[in-house]
């Protein structure tokens, strides 16, 4: 997985860019500390978010987590495996475990987003704790 | 340790029956056509009388109780529910029909305003509906009320604060209530700072709900601050009681502030919690709420109890008649059995005995917070070669009901332990020496541990594929 490619939040999620519109995930931190997945709720289609809204829902043994949309924009499609096989969140987070695409509405906002070194040292910074 | 019993389906023989109702007296006229009739029950248990009581026996005897040793379930104050309470709950002279006229049920009624007039004095609030069913259901009233109120103000908000720390109800409650959650950080000493809270102070914030003590089982020092800004901005505080436990009779949520709190009488005042209860959650509001409390009223006018149903403020009925009656009977049984003059040192032995077990496990676990412990303490998994999941699995061997885990979601691994008053020092001593073995043999023996249960009808269960991929029948001749 390239994941030089990919952009994170300080919230664990990932995007993929792609023109104006992302893949969104959560990233294998985000998924090991939740634990097993057992149920993944996600936006209906043509739903719009600000950047930080709750967007989807993740349950895992542990616990029920909100996962927050990572930038403003409109969701354009979902993951709809997950409905059957939320445990794709945990076995291949970056890959078939995606969680929604989304058109983006403030392009700029991409500027507060890390990339894999920063969000690396960010998660050293957590771990330290 | 028992043995997990088949199903009664998987008992049923064909032509058994428990018991014999003789021919009918009365002439066949069935009321529907033959080909809308079944002719028989597909697959039902079929099995003698004394095969369905040993059955259900079986059951009974796999059930964890109070009654069978402590069940230290952090934030649940699983206290030990006195056996008065259920003899006063099933005396003859409180069963009434929820019709009867008023005047019949006058001792019902009083029943009522008495226990109402022990939670004012307790909690220093103005008055209080008995209505709701549960907790949560409690903070769904108090959040409809606090609604009301600011609609009759004229200022609708849209946004209810949440700490970090809370119980899930609280969100699920006030979005219930049709608002949004913002979620407040804790700071370093696992409290609400006032200037953190003041940054999220707007005029779109309706009220902050908060537990006190947090379920970190530290006292909000800070609420009276807090609660002064909050009216500053035209905002409520409104105060989950789940920990009420920890001030009784020393600490009134009123005289801090609060407008708005529910209180669960399946946990503080030892009313059965678990196993369907039913629970109860009282709510109770400060003065200038107490229009909107919700119908019905009970009031003395007189020397008569009247019951009132048309408050025009009055958010409306919530629950059918009043409440959970019977569970009422037990709050009032509980409190008068321990008097005004003793209710304060329940406060003082369940934070005592919550302190003792901090102070003997301490050395054993870490802390993450370690401001002073109230009524539960919360330890991680720090520095553990096993899970918190194993400790807690490996305490069913030693027959103890384990403490909460993974909650307060803030600490990593969290065990959330709250022994409560009722238990005595032999019994935590019990418990702090099967703590010690378990931690002994997670050094030593970790693999053991992730074995755990051995003991226990059945074994470690799948909860992940069960949550996944449940299922919810059972069918005959097919294997789980």
């Amino acid at each position: 997985m390239a994941l030089e490619n990919l952009l994170f939040t300080k919230e664990h999620e990932w995007l993929r860019m792609d023109g104006d519109s992302a893949d969104v995930g959560i990233t294998e931190y985000a998924q090991h500390e939740l634990g097993d997945v057992v149920y993944v709720e996600l936006p209906a289609l043509g739903r719009e978010f600000k950047k930080g809204d709750p967007a989807a829902n993740i349950e895992s043994v542990k616990a029920v987590s909100d996962v927050f949309s990572p930038l403003s924009g409109t969701i354009t499609a979902v993951n709809a495996k997950l409905s059957n096989n939320p445990e794709l969140v945990n076995q291949e987070p970056y890959g078939d475990g995606f969680l929604f695409k989304m058109k983006l509405s403030h392009m700029d906002e991409i500027k507060e987003l890390l990339d894999q070194k920063k969000y690396e040292e960010y998660l050293q910074g957590i771990s330290g704790e | 340790m028992n043995k997990l019993p088949p199903l009664i389906f998987e008992k049923s023989r064909d032509g058994k029956i428990g018991h014999g109702l003789g021919a009918s007296q009365v002439p066949a006229e069935p009321a529907l056509d033959a080909d809308l009739r079944r002719t028989e029950i597909a697959d039902f248990p079929q099995v003698s009388e004394v095969e369905i009581v040993r059955h259900y026996m079986a059951l009974a005897r796999l059930n964890y109780s109070l009654d069978a040793g402590i069940y230290p379930l952090g934030s649940c104050t699983m206290k030990y529910n006195p056996k008065i309470n259920e003899k006063l709950a099933a005396a003859e002279e409180f069963q009434a029909h929820p019709y009867a006229p008023h005047d019949l049920v006058q001792g019902n009624l009083e029943l009522m305003a008495r226990l109402e007039q022990w939670l004012v004095a307790l909690t220093g609030l103005a008055g209080f509906t008995l209505a709701p069913a549960a907790g949560a259901h409690g903070e769904f009233t108090g959040m409809l009320i606090i609604r009301k109120f600011l609609q009759e103000q004229g200022d609708a908000r849209r946004v209810v604060l949440i700490p970090d720390s809370a119980h899930g109800t609280n969100p699920s409650s006030a979005h219930f209530a049709g608002y949004e959650i913002r979620e407040v950080p804790s700071n370093a000493d696992g409290i609400i700072d006032v200037n953190v809270l003041q940054s999220f102070l707007d005029g779109q914030v309706a009220a902050l709900m908060m537990t006190n003590p947090n379920t970190l089982g530290i006292f909000e020092k800070n609420i009276t601050a807090i609660a002064s800004a909050l009216h500053a901005n035209g905002s409520l505080l409104y105060m989950d009681g789940a920990n009420l436990n920890a001030l009784l009779g020393i600490v009134r949520p009123g005289d801090l502030g609060v407008d708005v709190m529910h209180i669960n009488l399946h946990k503080t005042f030892s009313t059965p919690h678990g196993g369907g209860g039913p629970g109860s959650g009282p709510v109770g509001v400060a003065s200038h709420l107490l229009p909107f409390l919700p119908v019905p009223r009970v009031v003395k006018s007189g020397d008569k109890y009247r019951v009132i149903y048309d408050n025009p403020q009055s958010i409306g009925r919530i629950k059918n008649f009043y409440g959970q009656f019977l569970v009422l009977i037990r709050a009032l049984a509980y409190l008068s059995s321990l008097g005004r003059e003793n209710i304060r040192r329940v406060a003082e032995d369940a934070v005592l005995n919550a302190n003792y077990l901090r102070k003997r496990l301490q050395p054993l676990l870490d802390l993450p917070y370690a401001a002073d412990t109230l009524h539960e303490v919360v330890f991680s998994d720090k520095n553990l070669p096993v899970k918190t999941l194993d400790i807690a699995k490996r305490l069913l061997d030693y027959g103890v009901h384990p403490f909460t885990i993974y909650f307060p979601l803030i600490v990593h691994g969290a065990m959330m332990i709250e022994p409560t008053e009722t238990e005595s020092k032999e019994t935590l001593d019990e418990f702090i020496a099967i703590m010690e073995k378990i931690l002994q043999e997670a050094r030593e023996h970790p693999e053991q541990l992730l074995q755990a249960p051995q003991q226990t009808p059945v074994r470690r269960l799948d909860e992940t594929l069960a949550a996944r991929k449940p299922v919810l029948r059972w069918r005959k001749g097919e294997n789980l």
